[in-house]
């Protein structure tokens, strides 16, 4: 299918491009970017979109949305976050290993890909298990793992107990240059419910105190340091924790991190009443921590947003606090989020949307190793138009995710996804011209 | 700010979840309507017919007998019906959820709901799902929530202090013990707090304190001797056994030692200072037999105080 | 507040109601008063004082616990304890109450006191009667009748040199 989109404001982070071109797209590839009006000799397209008033960008790279199969089916299945993927913009997901069974066979993650690609949605890069079972004893069969289409190991919400067993995995994926990604979280520190601070003792909720994510990148980092293993830290939610990245990145450790984008605009105070949406893990901290993040991803301290998306069904959500399972629906919010950030952040005003967009596109493709993110001619044809203005209300007829849960629920937003293609196919499409 | 969900859009109680966030105003009420519910104690006929009708439903999830057997009474003496649930938390899990148990009930035509949960904030998710449903007619009082709130407790406690002590303005009062994990605690000093009592103060051990209590209005102490010097009234926690999750205390003996209020300590306080608790005691533990028995305990009064004022919270609720 | 007739003389049908309750009272053996809150509580405590009854048989009700309108209106902001400091079984009780209107109130005291105790007999005085009756009550003594609109309210006021004054207000 030959496809031309014309009169869109195309923003390439990838290749430093914001402007006003058209873009061809032939044989699921970028044929061709022009100026407005021209196209190549020859091209003649089977379907024309008119993008005036829209931002043609890469389509979003979320480098954590949990998909819910196998074996959560009851929560969500493969078909509804698809759906929400591409409804969000989103063209590239990387999924943790923490499924049901646990993605530790090669032949799970084969059939985990099998599915996703019959499914002619976003393209699902899978991270293996780095131990088997997430249990943390012994490790998995890392290189058949990573030829069965895993792009880096995991051990999701689960943190390794063993430190021995933590510097043996990393001395493995060294050996096969295999990325892990780990998230800083001391198993006995980080068992509470709720950021350990004023709000947490004023509800009287056990506490997660910070030094749960500073202990645990001490540990991490030292581990690098002693294996050289490339590791990449999911999911920082502390100012404290962010000024250890920031010194072991000047050291040259080979470390990078990201942020949930619910925790860029969220604090503990967020929990209100109890509202259970906004337990998460980690937990939403201080505002002292929040705009730590937020200029951490400005000053590249923190290189990546990703949704952690986390679909949860009423059954797990509509309960006291303490007993609600933590997670947010993501995917269809990550964009209005991400710009949302920029607004705060970002001056001047005009480089807003390259720097929000190039944290979910082209900065979350190099992080993860993958190719998407870029407009670059001859790559994939994944794009994103979206209407950087419209305004929706987040709520659960809005949502093709089967997670409804999220602390944004009634809130609006502003950025909305009109149209998804991946491979040079529309995915979805909100009504173009 | 979210508005509070225990008042209406008239500012009445509709439910009473915890003291903090309540004008001082409706914390006076109460008090002063429990003054005029002590007296009925003391007739023949035990009754006034303001619940004549009303089913109260208490909902124990987390068990305790006293508590209980005093809300019983509360509600028998405004002549309202009550039905006791004891619901352990396990069948929770394994059954019914908690909305689907508080849907049933409604459904039996209960119009007050006393709830006792081991989970902070479970009273909330059910006075908002009342909310949800259009049921705002029935109401919820906090029995105890987990650690967080015990607002009848907090409520009998500033009755005694008022009775003994008459001025909030002018007094210094203590909270001794496992603060961390005691919603009575919190209560008291959101009530103190409130009343205006210019200085509350939480004494006990760094394992047994909550981070940040400062920002709750109190000044912290780890050294009971100098905690307890020159207080009006003194209130001790119980220490919970079974909330202690470990490697918090080596022994009781040890906090006796430390902690536990003996003749010596109570010494320490003004001559006229009033000894509370909330029940039930671990003599030898927290507080020595001699100052429990002692003539400055007010430990018994308590107990009757804690009817009529759980009386005048259901008379309040009930009329709103 | 809105005055529509010349407002009666306190002090003068206090007067008239002591007579009244004076001469009612003589062949009583050992009576006891109650005031029903406030009006009829100030009332009472004249009476006594006035009757030489001493303070043990005086005593005073708040009826708020008892009010048919709980429902609709809730419990009163400013409830007072009820005190009764004799045996009510057997006694003869002396109600007052300064306005006898609809004959709700007097419902609810009656009501209150036999929760205490059975009565030997009840009577029942009233220094306004306003007419307009929505239960079988009638009181012993009357200082005077008095007719006004719906929504006007007769108030009895007590200064702070215990002197009594009646208002005719604007009803809320």
């Amino acid at each position: 299918m030959k496809i031309h989109i014309k009169n869109g404001r195309l923003i390439d982070p990838a290749n430093g491009i914001d402007a006003p071109k058209d873009i061809c797209i032939a044989s699921g590839k970028i044929l061709a970017v022009t100026e407005p009006g021209k196209k190549p000799k020859g091209f003649s397209a089977n379907k024309t979109i008119d993008a005036a008033g829209l931002v043609v960008a890469p389509g979003l790279v979320d480098l954590s949305a949990r998909l819910r199969e196998p074996g959560y089916e009851y929560k969500a299945t493969l078909e509804s976050e698809m759906q929400a993927a591409v409804q969000g913009g989103v063209t590239s997901l990387v999924c943790p290993p923490d499924t049901d069974p646990v993605l530790d066979e090669p032949g799970l993650v084969e059939m985990l890909k099998h599915r996703a690609k019959n499914l002619n949605q976003a393209n699902v890069y899978p991270l293996g298990a780095l131990t088997v079972g997430l249990k943390g004893e012994s490790l998995t069969e890392m290189a058949e793992l990573t030829e069965a289409g895993c792009i880096g190991f995991s051990q999701a919400a689960e943190p390794i107990v063993d430190t021995q067993v933590l510097l043996r995995a990393m001395q493995y994926a060294k050996t096969f240059g295999f990325s892990i990604w780990l998230r800083p979280q001391d198993a006995c520190l980080g068992r509470g419910i709720a950021h350990s601070g004023p709000v947490a003792s004023r509800l009287g909720l056990s506490g997660i105190p910070v030094i749960a994510e500073t202990i645990a990148l001490h540990t991490i980092f030292e581990l690098v340091r002693q294996t050289g293993a490339r590791v990449h830290l999911c999911r920082m939610s502390s100012a404290a924790g962010l000024e250890l990245v920031q010194k072991a990145k000047k050291e040259g450790l080979p470390v990078t991190c990201d942020v949930g984008a619910h925790h860029i605009h969220l604090t503990d105070e967020d929990i209100g009443y109890f509202d259970a949406n906004a337990r998460m893990l980690p937990p939403l901290r201080s505002e002292n921590d929040r705009k730590a993040i937020g200029k951490g991803l400005l000053d590249g301290t923190i290189d990546v947003i990703c949704s952690d998306h986390t679909p949860v069904d009423d059954d797990e959500k509509l309960l006291p606090f303490g007993e609600a399972t933590p997670g947010a629906t993501g995917l269809e919010l990550l964009l209005s989020l991400s710009l949302k950030w920029a607004d705060e952040y970002v001056k001047p005003a005009s480089q807003r949307l390259s720097h929000a967009l190039a944290r979910i596109t082209s900065d979350a493709a190099r992080i993860a190793g993958l190719h998407g993110g870029q407009l670059s001619v001859g790559s994939a044809a994944d794009l994103c138009l979206f209407d950087p203005k419209a305004r929706w209300k987040v709520e659960a007829g809005a949502l093709a995710s089967q997670g409804k849960h999220t602390p944004f629920l009634g809130h609006e937003m502003t950025g909305r996804v009109q149209a998804t293609i991946v491979a040079g196919h529309l995915a979805f499409d909100r009504g173009l011209k | 700010m979210l508005p509070n969900p225990q008042l209406n859009q008239h500012g009445e109680l509709q439910h009473l979840l915890t003291i903090e966030g309540l004008p001082k105003e409706v914390l006076t009420h109460i008090l002063d309507t429990a003054a005029s519910f002590v007296s009925v104690s003391d007739r023949e006929v035990k009754k006034v017919p303001l619940l004549r009708g009303k089913s109260v439903f208490n909902l124990f999830f987390e068990n305790s007998t006293r508590t209980r057997t005093t809300f019983e009474i509360a509600a028998k003496r405004l002549s309202a019906d009550v039905i006791n649930l004891n619901i352990a938390a396990s069948s929770t899990s394994k059954g019914e959820s908690l909305l689907d148990t508080i849907d049933n009930l409604t459904a039996m035509q209960a119009d007050m709901f006393v709830v006792r949960h081991a989970q902070s904030g479970a009273p909330f998710l059910i006075a908002k799902h009342l909310r949800d449903t259009g049921r705002e007619h029935v109401h919820v009082v906090n029995a105890g929530d987990g650690r967080h709130a015990h607002p009848t407790q907090g409520l009998l406690d500033m009755y005694t202090i008022r009775h003994y002590k008459h001025d909030f303005t002018k007094l210094k009062v203590a909270i001794v013990g496992d603060v961390l994990h005691s919603r009575v605690a919190r209560s008291d000093i959101h009530a103190l707090v409130t009343l205006g009592v210019p200085e509350v103060r939480v004494i006990g051990p760094h394992t047994l304190l909550a981070s940040n209590l400062e920002q709750m209005g109190v000044r912290v102490f780890t050294d009971m001797n100098q905690g307890l010097k020159g207080v009006d009234a003194i209130i001790m926690l119980r220490l919970q056994n079974e909330r202690m999750n470990g490697a918090l205390l080596p022994s009781a003996q040890e906090y006796f030692k430390s902690y536990g209020l003996t003749p010596e300590r109570l010494a320490l306080a003004k001559p006229d200072a009033i000894v509370m608790h909330p029940g039930p005691m671990n003599r030898g533990v927290e507080i020595d037999s001699a100052v429990a028995d002692g003539s400055q305990a007010v430990i018994l009064p308590q107990v009757t105080y804690g009817i009529a004022v759980r009386m005048a919270v259901m008379g309040i609720l009930g009329g709103s | 507040m809105k005055k529509n007739l010349p407002e009666p003389d306190a002090e003068a049908l206090y007067r008239a109601l002591l007579a009244q309750v004076n001469a009612g009272l003589v062949d009583i053996p050992d009576p006891v008063i109650v005031g029903i809150h406030s009006g009829g509580a100030w009332l009472a405590e004249r009476l006594a004082a006035d009757l030489g009854i001493p303070e043990e048989r005086l005593g005073f009700v708040d009826v708020s616990f008892y009010r048919d309108d709980y429902a609709e209106k809730g419990l009163r902001a400013d409830v007072k304890p009820s005190h009764i400091p004799f045996e009510v079984n057997g006694a003869s009780i002396l109600l007052v109450d300064d306005v006898l209107y609809t004959g709700r109130t007097t419902r609810a005291a009656i009501n209150e006191l036999f929760d205490y105790g059975r009565p030997a007999q009840v009577m029942l005085a009233a220094l306004v009667d306003r007419g307009e009756r929505e239960l079988p009550i009638a009181a012993d003594f009357v200082a005077e009748y008095l007719q006004v609109k719906d929504n006007q309210s007769i108030v009895l006021h007590r200064a702070d040199d215990g002197i009594f004054s009646l208002t005719v207000e604007h009803a809320s």
